[in-house]
């Protein structure tokens, strides 16, 4: 039982770090329909410049009290992470915008693709390692609990409360709704699309800062190539979730992070992903819409 | 026309029922389409007449009901029991649709060759032996253009053969559908609004293009419509629907002076229904009371990615779910439903 | 990079002034966006600790380029752009009518140099030479001609998005590699074995994905893709895992002779020639042409066939299609089968090729060039497709031999390392250059009086 709620509690933690970058892909193909595949290596920006900013912090000072660290990583790495992401809808989706669906899907790989060897050109292509930065583990009735995993389920709720705030309470998120549901109309009614699509972009991409910066804090290290697998897997906690639907990104990716590691501890660590996928399918075959998403009517 | 059968209808419809969830859009529903004759099928909006289609041509499974069809051999189907393409292939219905259903990118004989495709599957040994260059395939596609070049002439669309699809004008476009639904051999022809959005002229050409249907193939024909002149003028039967439920069924001068028919249409208690009874033939009138913004001008905008599982698509199936009690409760749930962000002016008609 | 796209305001003040202005925003957002990544690296000192290195330098030339390409691009470029288009006007439409020869006879032309490659290669820089031109471009583009011909059946002509088509050209190659190296099969009774195999797994993984649409099946053909290739890593008791498989024989021309110089039926032997490793290449050229060719007349012939109609049917409009009777399950599944039963030959040829494969091969990245060919080229269009394979393929082969950039940039540059880069950034260029691919247009299938391309603005792209 005690094996089984640590593995609970890996699980989530792993959960929020997926479902933060899984609201990214969710909430761009919301609004304009097309999956970023960009966006997992948005995710190894975030992580990469917070990796970077660590090492330019402790290179300046001697030591930085570690929430100041842990803060002053992730805003760097929000406003990075920003200003990519917005480069890249403005550079690569907004001249293709309601032409043809299949071509924003190819320069969203090609963006993937640039951008992880542009990181592996100007930063190298091997592992980054940095020392824990995080280290006490608490042990409750024989389960321990890192303070890393409090603070990546402390940062996680935060977000998501401010995030649900903003989206459901502000009239930026009510512009989103509305492009989200009739872009044309809601332009008429004096939506500033462009804008909105912008913001939309610029808050996904800094949800996947937070989630590099704690994925960065939790296992110490990141590469090049470390956004194709946690986004696809965030990809795929999204459209498990139900494509378009918030809530449903985060359920979703609690469930990856949840079957990731209850599979490892009770089957085989080698066929976690599998698991993962396999589960996705299954779900979809029964629920094609995914958990949470509208069911596609069939107009006739 | 075989003729064998000529007193069994060649569609009957018993107490057919379908519910979206809690909203009945059709609640118990019979009427009969007589063989060879054309069918009107009509009734304000929201009325569950593409409903009716939808279930008849297998794209709902009703939940409760019957549809039999009757082919000229005598071969009875139970439509609501087969996947929709079969009713095609097998009981021979044929529809169009509302909002026209071409392959936009495909040539004018394309698309009619495309509606051949069962039978030039069997010509083409199932790919297998077409494939070799084996087999009577040639033929069958000389055949198949042929069947095509007699409706590319039937519909008037012989100099546009060639030409995309997606490239006709709307009225043209309403024609082809119906010959590429002839292409499919069909005893009977089920046609959702083929007037709608079209000029006097272009409407004329339509009549004309139906009742040489039935003429000369002697399909039976099923048609929804909205424009009064249209059905007045070419159904031989009308069937009339309100909120899913059959108000009036007989000949078009018999419906047209039934009560509960102006009722529906010009809404309750008019002193005037008299009156207005002559209008009744206007579209404009219909459509204003309907509330119907015409079809927009040409199918493009309906399939972009955009349309993906956001609201606007249940909304839309939303439109025809009225619950039978009180229409305006509906639409008020459905504004509510809507994210506070939806405008009141709401972009397309319900899909009826 | 930055210079595409927002082109508000161009024609207010003279476009110098508006250039520059842009040119400084380029600067700035370049500057932002490669900070921390240009000018400043993190390398591990002696100690393995990370440190930053900086470059400024190398930031401040970058940022000048960005900013000077942006000026060229918003002063020149578009000017030029936008008279042509309006000197173009409407007279564009007419053109093409005139059938020249070289037209007429484009692709007979296109395959007799095809067949040629080799010979001139030979002939120019030498058998030894050859080696790598034959191989490097002739065999490895073809490969992905071949490959993305096969996807282009499901995505160009269906309609259905498939991220993981890779998957099948794993199943064909380690069909071929397994039974080749288990049981000494030869090359021509698994190849058609390995496309068999290759087409059962499309209707296998097929037959679940059905009910989905759009993105949907994107998805999960992505997830299937790399099921398939997380399962060949993991299963070590037959796959031997990320080990890999060695020893996979070479293919033999039917018995008569093969290519192992020991073997006593060497071609060598066989026709009293000089031994040379250039026979294989030449031979594993013409086989992948031939399967290539072969992959293009069965799409052209499968597209005046009612299946092939139907595919594009399905790409239409799906709901249509159900109205005319067509078993649209059937359909796709075929669809399915028949494009990863050539991804399947082409798999079996890659194994017996490289003569040793690993799941490394079939990573999602194979599947996402295939696709980016596809689409790049213009769904449906196989000269198009051809074209997009001999340009990205092709292009980053070339990358290799551009040993004379060393001189420009020192003796430390690779350009293969740039490969993967540009490769991602000319994805990007071209698609917004050209959003329908080089060959928008498509051939009719049947026609009364003359057959006229249709327009890309028609054709959709499916819904999945």
């Amino acid at each position: 039982m005690q094996y089984f709620i640590q593995q609970l509690i890996n699980g989530l933690t792993l959960g929020s770090i997926y479902g933060l970058i899984a609201i990214g892909y969710t909430m761009v193909y919301g609004i304009i329909g097309m999956i970023n595949f960009a966006h997992g290596d948005i995710f190894m920006i975030g992580a990469f410049t917070a990796l970077i900013v660590f090492l330019i912090l402790s290179a300046i000072f001697y030591s930085v009290p570690v929430v100041v660290a842990l803060l002053i990583m992730m805003v760097v790495a929000m406003i990075m992470t920003s200003l990519y992401n917005w480069t890249i809808e403005k550079v690569a989706y907004r001249p293709l915008r309601g032409s043809f669906r299949l071509a924003p899907l190819i320069t969203a790989i090609g963006m993937s693709i640039a951008l992880s060897n542009f990181v592996q050109v100007t930063q190298g292509p091997r592992n980054k390692p940095i020392p824990p930065l995080v280290t006490d583990v608490y042990n409750v009735y024989g389960i321990s609990i890192s303070l890393k995993q409090i603070v990546i389920a402390v940062v996680t709720i935060v977000l998501l409360t401010l995030f649900w705030y903003l989206v459901n309470k502000t009239s930026l998120g009510r512009a989103q709704r509305a492009c989200e549901q009739d872009r044309k109309m809601a332009a008429l009614l004096g939506v500033d699309v462009d804008r909105t699509i912008s913001i939309t972009f610029i808050m996904g991409a800094s949800l996947a800062a937070v989630a590099g910066t704690l994925f960065l804090m939790y296992y110490g290290v990141v590469a090049f190539s470390d956004g194709f697998v946690p986004g696809v897997k965030a990809f795929t906690a999204a459209v498990l979730g139900g494509i378009g639907s918030i809530p449903g990104a985060v359920l979703g990716g609690l469930l990856i992070g949840l079957i990731e590691s209850l599979w490892s501890a009770y089957f085989s660590i080698d066929y976690k992903d599998v698991a993962a996928f396999s589960i996705l399918a299954i779900v979809l075959i029964f629920l094609p819409s995914g958990l949470l998403g509208r069911p596609e009517v069939e107009k006739v | 026309m075989a003729g064998t059968n000529l007193q069994t209808p060649i569609l009957q419809v018993d107490h057919l029922s379908m519910k979206f969830g809690g909203l009945v859009a059709i609640g118990d529903l019979s009427f009969t389409a007589p063989r060879g004759e054309i069918t009107a099928l009509i009734g304000p909006n929201g009325a569950g007449k593409t409903t009716v289609f939808n279930c008849i041509t297998g794209f709902y499974k009703p939940t409760e009901g019957m549809i039999t069809m009757t082919r000229a051999s005598g071969e009875k189907f139970l439509l609501e029991r087969m996947p929709d393409f079969q009713i095609t292939a097998k009981a021979k219905v044929a529809r169009t649709f509302q909002n026209i259903r071409l392959f936009s990118g495909m040539t004018v004989l394309e698309n009619l060759l495309v509606a051949q495709h069962n039978a030039l599957m069997r010509a083409s040994g199932f790919t297998v032996l077409g494939l070799l260059g084996l087999g009577g395939y040639k033929d069958a596609s000389r055949a198949s253009i042929e069947k095509a070049v007699y409706w590319l002439e039937k519909a008037d669309l012989m100099d546009r053969a060639d030409d995309p699809a997606g490239d006709l004008s709307y009225g043209a476009q309403r024609r082809l559908e119906i010959a590429r639904a002839m292409c499919t051999g069909p005893e009977l022809l089920c046609l959702d609004e083929p007037a709608a959005g079209l000029n006097p002229k272009e409407s004329l050409a339509l009549n004309e293009l139906l009742l040489g249907i039935r003429r000369d193939s002697g399909t039976s024909i099923l048609l929804i419509e909205h424009d009064m002149a249209v059905v007045m003028e070419i159904s031989d039967h009308v069937v009339v629907l309100e909120y899913g439920r059959k108000i009036s069924d007989g000949s078009p001068a018999s419906v047209r002076s039934d009560p509960k028919v102006i009722a529906a249409y010009l809404g309750v208690d008019d002193e005037e229904v008299g009156d207005v009874l002559v209008e009744v033939g206007d579209t404009s009138v219909i459509e204003e009371l309907d509330g119907v913004a015409p079809v927009a001008q040409g199918p493009a905008e309906t399939s972009s990615m955009f349309e993906g599982p956001i609201a606007d698509t249940v909304e839309e199936a939303g439109g025809e779910t009225i619950v039978p009690a009180s229409p305006a409760a509906s639409k008020a749930a459905q504004v509510e439903a809507e994210t506070a962000a939806k405008s009141p002016v709401e972009p397309k008609g319900p899909a009826q | 990079m930055t210079a595409i796209s927002d082109n508000t305001a161009r024609s207010t003040s003279s476009p110098y002034g508006e250039a520059i202005r842009q040119a400084l925003y380029a600067a700035l957002l370049s500057a932002g966006l490669f900070f921390f990544f240009i000018g400043l690296e993190s390398t591990q000192d002696i100690s393995n600790r990370l440190i930053l290195r900086s470059h400024w330098g190398v930031l401040a030339t970058v940022v000048a380029l960005v900013a000077i390409g942006r000026f060229l691009f918003i002063a020149f470029v578009l000017p030029a752009v936008d008279r042509r288009r309006a000197n173009r006007g409407p007279i564009a439409v007419v053109a093409e009518k005139d059938q020249s020869f070289l037209r007429r006879h484009r692709f007979k032309i296109m395959i007799a140099l095809l067949v040629l490659y080799p010979v001139i290669i030979v002939s120019t820089v030498g058998m030894q030479g050859s080696l790598k031109w034959v191989n490097n471009f002739g065999v490895q583009v073809l490969i992905y001609v071949m490959l993305a011909w096969g996807l282009n059946i499901v995505v160009g002509l269906a309609g259905l998005l498939d991220l993981g088509y890779v998957a099948f050209y794993a199943v064909g190659a380690y069909a071929y590699a397994l039974l080749g190296t288990h049981f000494g099969l030869s090359f021509w009774i698994l190849l058609p074995a390995a496309g068999i195999m290759a087409a059962f797994w499309g209707v296998l993984l097929g037959f679940p994905v059905l009910r989905l649409r759009g993105d949907y099946l994107a998805i999960v053909t992505l997830a299937f893709g790399e099921i398939i290739r997380l399962v060949l890593i993991n299963w070590r008791d037959v796959t031997k895992g990320s080990a890999g498989i060695s020893g996979i024989p070479k293919i033999t021309f039917f018995g008569w002779f093969d290519f192992n110089v020991s073997s006593p039926n060497y071609i060598g032997k066989v026709f009293d020639i000089p031994t040379s490793g250039a026979y294989y290449t030449i031979f594993l050229y013409y086989l992948i042409l031939a399967l290539a060719l072969l992959t293009a007349f069965v799409t052209i012939r499968l597209r005046r066939l009612p299946v092939g109609r139907a595919w594009e049917a399905l790409r239409e409009d799906e709901i249509a299609c159900r109205s005319l009777g067509i078993n649209t399950t059937n359909t796709k599944l075929t669809a399915f089968a028949i494009g990863a039963m050539f991804g399947g030959f082409a798999g079996a040829f890659f194994a017996a090729r490289q003569g040793f494969i690993n799941p490394e091969s079939f990573v999602f990245l194979q599947s996402a060039i295939i696709l980016a060919i596809v689409v790049l080229g213009g769904m449906g269009s196989l000269s198009g497709i051809a074209i997009a394979a001999l340009v990205m393929i092709g292009g980053m082969e070339i990358l290799r031999e551009m040993q004379f950039l060393k001189l420009v940039f020192g003796q430390n540059f690779t350009p293969e390392l740039y490969r993967m880069l540009l490769f991602g950034i000319a994805m990007v260029v071209v698609m917004v250059w050209k959003p329908r691919g080089f060959v928008g247009s498509r051939e009719p299938t049947a026609y009364l009086k003359e057959a006229r391309a249709v327009s890309s603005t028609f054709t959709k792209e499916g819904h999945g």
